[in-house]
């Protein structure tokens, strides 16, 4: 930060060097606006935004809790100034859809291993990658880092026909479960080992070689000192991986059949082209959009700053 | 409780980079012996090598009658104390302590009793609840040491671990770390850079140059009778003055030329180096300490024994006064002193101009010198040291001296 500003100090013609030159203190442009506007306007503005933000959300759960002929006479905001009757209907409605039923259950056998599966293997990969001495081994995260790059609408093709041929004993890989979660790990696993490596590489070296002479072995340290120590990123890679499988359709579209298909899917199938069918979708998309932020605020409490603080020095 | 054996170890990195030479040493039961040197020694690659986490080159090191060039770093039963300590920070002091027991599968109650036991000789057993970040550095440092306590290793290996905390609860810590030593009587090896670490806790002390060893010897032998120019240079605070001069006179009238000045020696000062015998006429290095020199005028001085100049700085410590005055004597500069200028962070000046060294005296604090008055200085010739000017040795009899170990 202060680095940063030095530099730009210095780099910056006329006034803010001549500034610099007199022994003020140095602030950046930027800083000084951001001084000068004061908190109260800058907090003010971030209410402002966030409510911005949620006002679809917001519309959501109104229309969701509004009757089919209210939504079509009316829009949701009206419900402030002229007080509708509101009901759970569209939910119940929706519960009794058993195809509805199966799709969250399908979601949920879809994102639950897609994101233990990336976390587990990234873990322990990133682990190896920052701290175990190996042939190859900068070669190999070289290459997991150029795989970072690559599209997934790029491997759709190839891996559907891959899919395709896999058949054992009437089991087919596409249209499967276990298809779409393979798909999700594979492209998961990438950004996920990248930024474990970046973050256990950070952990002091002296740690790993004192629970080694307490006669840890690798394994031992990575369970009882690695892992622990890794909690925030382990968090945030976990929520992000839930999410992204969570809200995905590209991939089910492609690799699900309906048997198998995540609610995104059957959402989208529900979608009629001219009248509005907001009863189904507007509840479904609520439904959809509680368990990610129940996951969210059950993991927040591992984004914990300084968890290194008093181990060296 | 084991001997440690280190037999012709050596360290080359996968550069090309050479740490350690042919180090020999015999740590024995229950010995404290401290490696020390000036950064980059390779004090540190040598206990790391003991400790199993650094790869063994060279050579062989024995823990307690068995070789463990192969044997990993947790199989090797030696606990290390870490300069940065290496605390969890995860877990409690109580959890830090203990990790290495319950890594062993000790059971849960004999962990519990072993941990309260150590925390009651660091005096941390208020503080077991407690999480690392919320400890003092010296509290840490106990943790540390309690880390190493509790698994009743065969050798305790430290590495500077005193470096981080401030002067005034280093000395107390030193003092701890001494204690707790004796009482567990756990073979010890030590490393720091600080020779004043070294003297007081050490049974014995190993110096050591650029990957090589020097002298190995009890602190006060280390003092007495250094074995070459580094060791003498390094030992000693303030640092062991060293200039050349040229030995005249005859054996029954030895005397010393410095900068135009002459030193009468005493008779003894033959019988104590018989090998000085052969330097007549010749250049020497001499090596006064500091403490072997006092204001004249304060103690009796025959003709002969004194040397005058003028006062260039004083320093009253308090308990003496550090007086700075230049000789014209020539400057020593070999390779020795270059890597003691190094590690001081000054410059040896070349034979550019003219012979001119700074001395320092450690006065008695009656002294009434102030900076610009000439001073005359007596000179405790009978403890003079003396260098050959080539090799850097020490020139004792020709037994009567430790040999530099590794010379080559």
């Amino acid at each position: 930060m202060t680095n940063g500003k030095a530099a730009g100090t210095r780099t910056e013609p006329g006034g803010a060097t001549a500034s610099g030159a007199a022994g003020a203190p140095r602030r950046g442009v930027a800083s000084r606006i951001v001084g000068r506007l004061g908190g109260g306007f800058v907090q003010a503005m971030l209410v402002l935004i966030a409510l911005f933000w949620l006002v679809p959300t917001i519309g959501l759960l109104v229309a969701s809790l509004r009757s089919t002929q209210d939504n079509a006479a009316s829009g949701w905001w009206t419900v402030f100034t002229r007080p509708t009757e509101l009901t759970f209907g569209a939910y119940s409605a929706l519960l009794e859809k058993d195809d509805f039923v199966d799709s969250f259950w399908n979601t949920i056998m879809i994102t639950v291993p897609s994101t233990v599966l990336v976390v587990v293997i990234a873990s322990l990969a990133a682990y190896a990658f920052a701290w175990m001495e190996f042939p190859g081994r900068d070669w190999l995260f070289l290459a997991v880092v150029a795989l970072l790059v690559v599209p997934v609408q790029v491997a759709l093709i190839p891996v559907a026909k891959l899919y395709g041929r896999v058949d054992v004993g009437g089991f087919t890989m596409f249209g499967s479960v276990t298809g779409v979660v393979l798909f999700h790990v594979a492209f998961g696993l990438p950004f996920a080992i990248f930024l474990l490596r970046n973050f256990f590489a950070a952990i002091p070296r002296d740690l790993l070689e004192a629970a080694r002479m307490d006669g840890g072995s690798e394994w031992t340290i990575f369970r009882r000192v690695i892992f622990p120590l890794g909690g925030p990123a382990i968090a945030s890679l976990g929520i992000f991986q839930f999410l992204w499988v969570w809200n995905d359709l590209l991939v089910a579209l492609v690799f699900a059949d309906t048997g198998s298909q995540p609610m995104t899917k059957w959402l989208q199938s529900q979608m009629r082209q001219f009248t509005g069918n907001i009863d189904i979708l507007a509840p479904g998309a609520f439904l959809s959009l509680i368990v990610p932020l129940a996951v969210f605020f059950a993991f927040q409490r591992y984004f914990v700053q300084g968890v290194l603080a008093g181990s060296v020095k | 409780m084991a001997e440690v054996d280190l037999t012709g170890v050596g360290k080359v990195y996968p550069d090309g980079t050479r740490a350690v030479t042919d180090l020999n040493l015999h740590v024995a039961d229950g010995e404290f012996l401290v490696l020390v040197g000036p950064s980059g020694c390779g004090k540190t690659t040598a206990l790391r090598m003991v400790a199993g986490l650094e790869d063994i080159s060279e050579g062989s090191v024995t823990i307690g009658g068995r070789v463990v060039n192969r044997v990993p770093a947790r199989d090797r039963d030696v606990a290390m104390v870490f300069q940065s300590y290496a605390l969890y920070p995860h877990l409690s002091v109580r959890d830090n302590i203990g990790f290495g027991l319950s890594l062993r599968k000790v059971p849960k109650a004999e962990i519990r009793e072993k941990v309260d036991r150590a925390a009651d000789i660091l005096g941390l057993t208020d503080h077991l609840a407690r999480k690392p970040r919320n400890l003092s550095g010296g509290q840490r440092q106990r943790v540390a040491m309690g880390r190493a306590i509790v698994r009743e290793p065969q050798a305790f290996l430290m590495d500077e671990p005193l470096s981080n905390l401030d002067a005034k609860l280093r000395v107390q810590m030193r003092a701890e770390i001494a204690r707790i030593q004796r009482d567990l009587g756990v073979t010890t090896i030590y490393v720091t850079h600080d020779q004043t670490e070294a003297m007081t806790l050490g049974d014995r002390v190993a110096v050591m140059k650029k990957g090589e060893l020097q002298q190995v010897a009890p602190p006060q032998e280390l003092y007495d009778r250094p074995a070459n120019l580094f060791v003498a240079g390094f030992i000693g605070s303030p640092a062991m003055n060293l200039l050349k001069g040229t030995l005249s006179g005859d054996a029954a009238n030895p005397r010393l030329e410095i900068g135009g000045q002459t030193l009468a020696l005493a008779g003894e000062v033959l019988t104590g180096h018989p090998a000085l015998a052969s330097y007549f006429g010749r250049d020497v290095v001499v090596g006064i300490r500091p403490e072997d020199m006092e204001d004249a005028e304060l103690v009796d001085a025959p003709d002969g024994t004194t040397l005058t100049s003028s006062a260039d700085l004083v320093e009253a410590m308090g308990s003496d006064v550090l007086v700075h005055f230049a000789v014209e004597a020539g400057q020593v500069v070999t390779e020795d002193t270059k890597e003691l200028a190094r590690d001081a962070g000054t410059d040896v000046l070349g034979g550019l101009e003219a012979p001119h060294t700074v001395l320092v005296a450690r006065f008695s604090p009656r002294t009434r010198v102030k900076v610009g008055d000439p001073v005359t200085v007596r000179v405790d010739t009978g403890r003079l040291h003396f260098f050959d000017i080539e090799s850097g040795a020490s020139i004792w009899g020709s037994d009567a001296g430790p040999t530099r170990e590794d010379e080559g």
